[in-house]
């Protein structure tokens, strides 16, 4: 079956710096995939350039099909119908995202009319309809009310229920529950998990919360510096990585049950974009690394489902040093 | 083992308006929080927005002066604020901040930055002050040209170092570290997180680390305090309290704390949102999205009993709940 959406060595430079390095990623229909990575990794800036949303400034390259159709270079109209439409995103900072001098109900309408085909009477009974859906109580009369009267958690319903207007097959949602509290960031995942299951769409949780993915995405993307590094089952990746950095990154998380052990902290930063290493980006901090390194590693395929990109076989290597050792 | 802080019935109000217009509101931000914290151990401190965890560092701290209660820091109240006294003690206990580029001066050096508390406190002559500005920085693994350089030069990492290296200067004995890794990136917060819990070993520092994060909480706590609205819920052993969660709202929140392995069946979804501090529900302050609410919960507040050796907790649905006599105190 063809994918939904099909991301093919996207790259992208700002003044000729590249932040995003030959990005190859496909979005099934109906699934959840998702996007992991530090600050800077390339994770928003993906789809930020598959949609269109990037300054100027910025010169983007390689190839984003929406069931086939070419979205890069495709016309600030054909966007138009993409975005809010096929495809809908969600923010980390809902308050923003809200026009703060128009009531819900104009807003709501607004993606209904554009993107919902709908016009006269239907409109507020199906705003009244995706308020509800998103639990915000006594939908009716707080559709007049403005941003302002909601809190975090609600403003973020709201902007489900307005990506929702335009019946998406696709939801990003980039980081949407940073800003929220743990018991409100549990509400908004199982509101998000809940309209999955009852419309089909598919979802691109992306976030720095290892946690958040691994509980809510079938599979998961780890970027590092502008690429996926590597891709696997939620599962797998996270009781198996296999890439240096992505064996750091879960080692970094500390537990919550069993013995407290020593967090695998991953020496030294991000490098920067103006001065990225030559060959491997993660070389300079990896534990592993060698003279392979020193070209650029192509993310290869590796088993059934899952992609890396790292010439080393992390355990293959871990059991040679464990030799070494106990010699 | 002897309390070297030890906070006792902790009470702070702020004056609210609700709109320009409004009637005064009385918050109470913080509403008789009790807790001991051993020397050389750390107490977490966990809650949600507006549950009051931040101004309990503060009030411990001396930055606030509390409404009623008391803080005892080594067998002596802590010094009123603006005092002499109080800024004596600075020396002695110390903070860390969730954005240390607010912490940090962006017009001096580090070095020169860590530099100043010596001054300051007239600790050792010139050549000591050097010498110990460089043991600092090598402590908190920063090589000894960053002391040359300016905050903003630095990665969020290397930053919060400086903050931390800049707060043991006076060689404190308490620190408290409120959100010091939120604003890090995963591996960075690693590296601080280790850095701290190191720190400590070799120092014999006394925290409490104040953070939203369950799981950085557990990986540096002996001890943690949930807090909800103002109060303590629940108080216990850090391994102890996350493996069994005894207050319904400890439960939803270990619950809402993502584990990998772990499927979504077993969150528990809390109904609703922390009310306003502002307009707090009578009774126990989390009956409104509580699950095992009944009649009680709506009229009287639980107070916090010790329910099993080392662990406390404030609802009537577990032990035994307050006392009638108790009860009436509140």
């Amino acid at each position: 079956m063809q994918p939904l959406i099909t991301i093919d060595a996207l790259t992208v430079a700002f003044r000729g710096v590249k932040v995003l390095d030959g990005v190859s990623l496909d979005v099934r229909r109906g699934e959840a995939i998702g996007l992991v990575g530090e600050s800077g990794s390339g994770k928003s800036v993906t789809w930020l350039a598959a949609l269109g949303l990037l300054p100027n400034t910025a010169t983007v390259s390689g190839s984003v099909k929406l069931e086939g159709a070419e979205l890069l270079g495709a016309s600030a109209s054909a966007m138009d119908k993409v975005r809010g439409g096929k495809v809908a995103m969600i923010f980390q900072d809902p308050a923003s995202a809200l026009n703060p001098v128009l009531s819900i109900r104009r807003q709501i309408s607004e993606s209904l009319a554009l993107h919902g085909g709908l016009s006269g009477a239907a409109i507020p009974a199906e705003a009244k309809r995706l308020l509800d859906l998103v639990g915000i109580p006594d939908a009716e009369r707080r559709l007049s009310a403005y941003p302002h009267e909601f809190s975090g958690g609600q403003s973020q319903r709201i902007m489900i229920a307005m990506a929702l207007a335009g019946n998406p097959d696709l939801l990003i949602a980039d980081e949407p529950t940073t800003a929220l509290d743990a018991t409100i960031q549990a509400q908004i995942l199982e509101l998000i998990w809940r309209v999955r299951r009852e419309t089909g769409m598919a979802i691109v949780l992306i976030s720095h919360d290892l946690g958040v993915v691994a509980e809510n995405c079938d599979r998961v993307a780890v970027m590092y510096a502008g690429r996926i590094v590597e891709e696997a089952p939620a599962a797998e990746l996270f009781d198996d990585p296999r890439h240096p950095y992505a064996a750091g990154l879960v080692g970094s998380l500390p537990t919550m049950d069993g013995p407290r052990r020593r967090l695998t902290a991953i020496a030294g930063t991000v490098p920067d974009p103006k001065a990225m290493p030559t060959g491997c980006a993660f070389a300079p901090r990896c534990d592993f690394a060698g003279p392979p390194c020193q070209s650029v590693p192509s993310l290869r395929v590796v088993g059934d489902n899952r992609r890396i990109a790292c010439v080393i076989d992390r355990r293959a290597a871990a059991a040679v040093r464990f030799g070494q050792a106990a010699e | 083992m002897t309390a070297l802080v030890k906070v006792d019935g902790l009470v702070r109000s702020y004056h609210m308006r609700a709109g320009m217009f409004g009637r005064a509101q009385q918050v109470r931000a913080v509403d008789g929080v009790s807790f001991a914290i051993s020397r050389g151990k750390t107490l977490g401190l966990v809650g949600e927005s507006g549950s009051g965890k931040s101004t309990t560092g503060r009030l411990v701290l001396g930055l606030e002066n509390p409404d009623a209660g008391s803080v005892v820091f080594d067998g002596a109240a802590v010094p009123v604020l603006d005092t002499a006294p109080w800024r004596a003690s600075r020396a002695r206990m110390q903070m860390i901040f969730q954005n240390p580029l607010g912490a940090l001066d962006r017009l001096l050096p580090i070095a020169t930055q860590l530099r100043e508390p010596l001054d300051i406190h007239t600790i050792g002559d010139a050549a000591s002050r050097t010498a110990r500005v460089a043991d600092l920085m090598r402590r908190v693994g920063l090589s000894s040209e960053i002391g040359q350089r300016y905050p903003h030069e630095l990665s969020g990492g290397q930053r919060q170092r400086a903050v931390l290296a800049r707060a043991l200067t006076t060689k404190p004995d308490f620190l408290v570290c409120d959100e010091p890794v939120s604003a890090l990136d995963v591996s960075i917060q690693a590296q601080v997180v280790n850095l701290l819990t190191d720190l400590q070993a070799e120092l014999d520092l006394t925290m409490l680390f104040i953070s939203h994060d369950l799981r950085v909480v557990r990986q540096v706590s002996e001890r943690v305090a949930v807090m909800y609205l103002g109060r303590v819920v629940e108080l216990g052993d850090a391994d102890d309290l996350f493996a069994s969660p005894q207050h319904p709202y400890t439960s939803a929140l270990v619950s809402a704390s993502p584990t990998p392995g772990r499927g979504k069946a077993e969150r528990i979804v809390l109904a609703g949102e922390p009310p306003n501090p502002a307009a707090k529900p009578a009774g126990c302050g989390f009956h409104p999205r509580c699950p095992m609410v009944f009649a009680r919960c709506r009229v009287e507040a639980p107070l916090l009993v010790e329910v099993a050796p080392g662990r406390s907790v404030a609802c009537h649905q577990v032990g035994s709940g307050s006392s009638a006599s108790a009860g009436a105190l509140h």
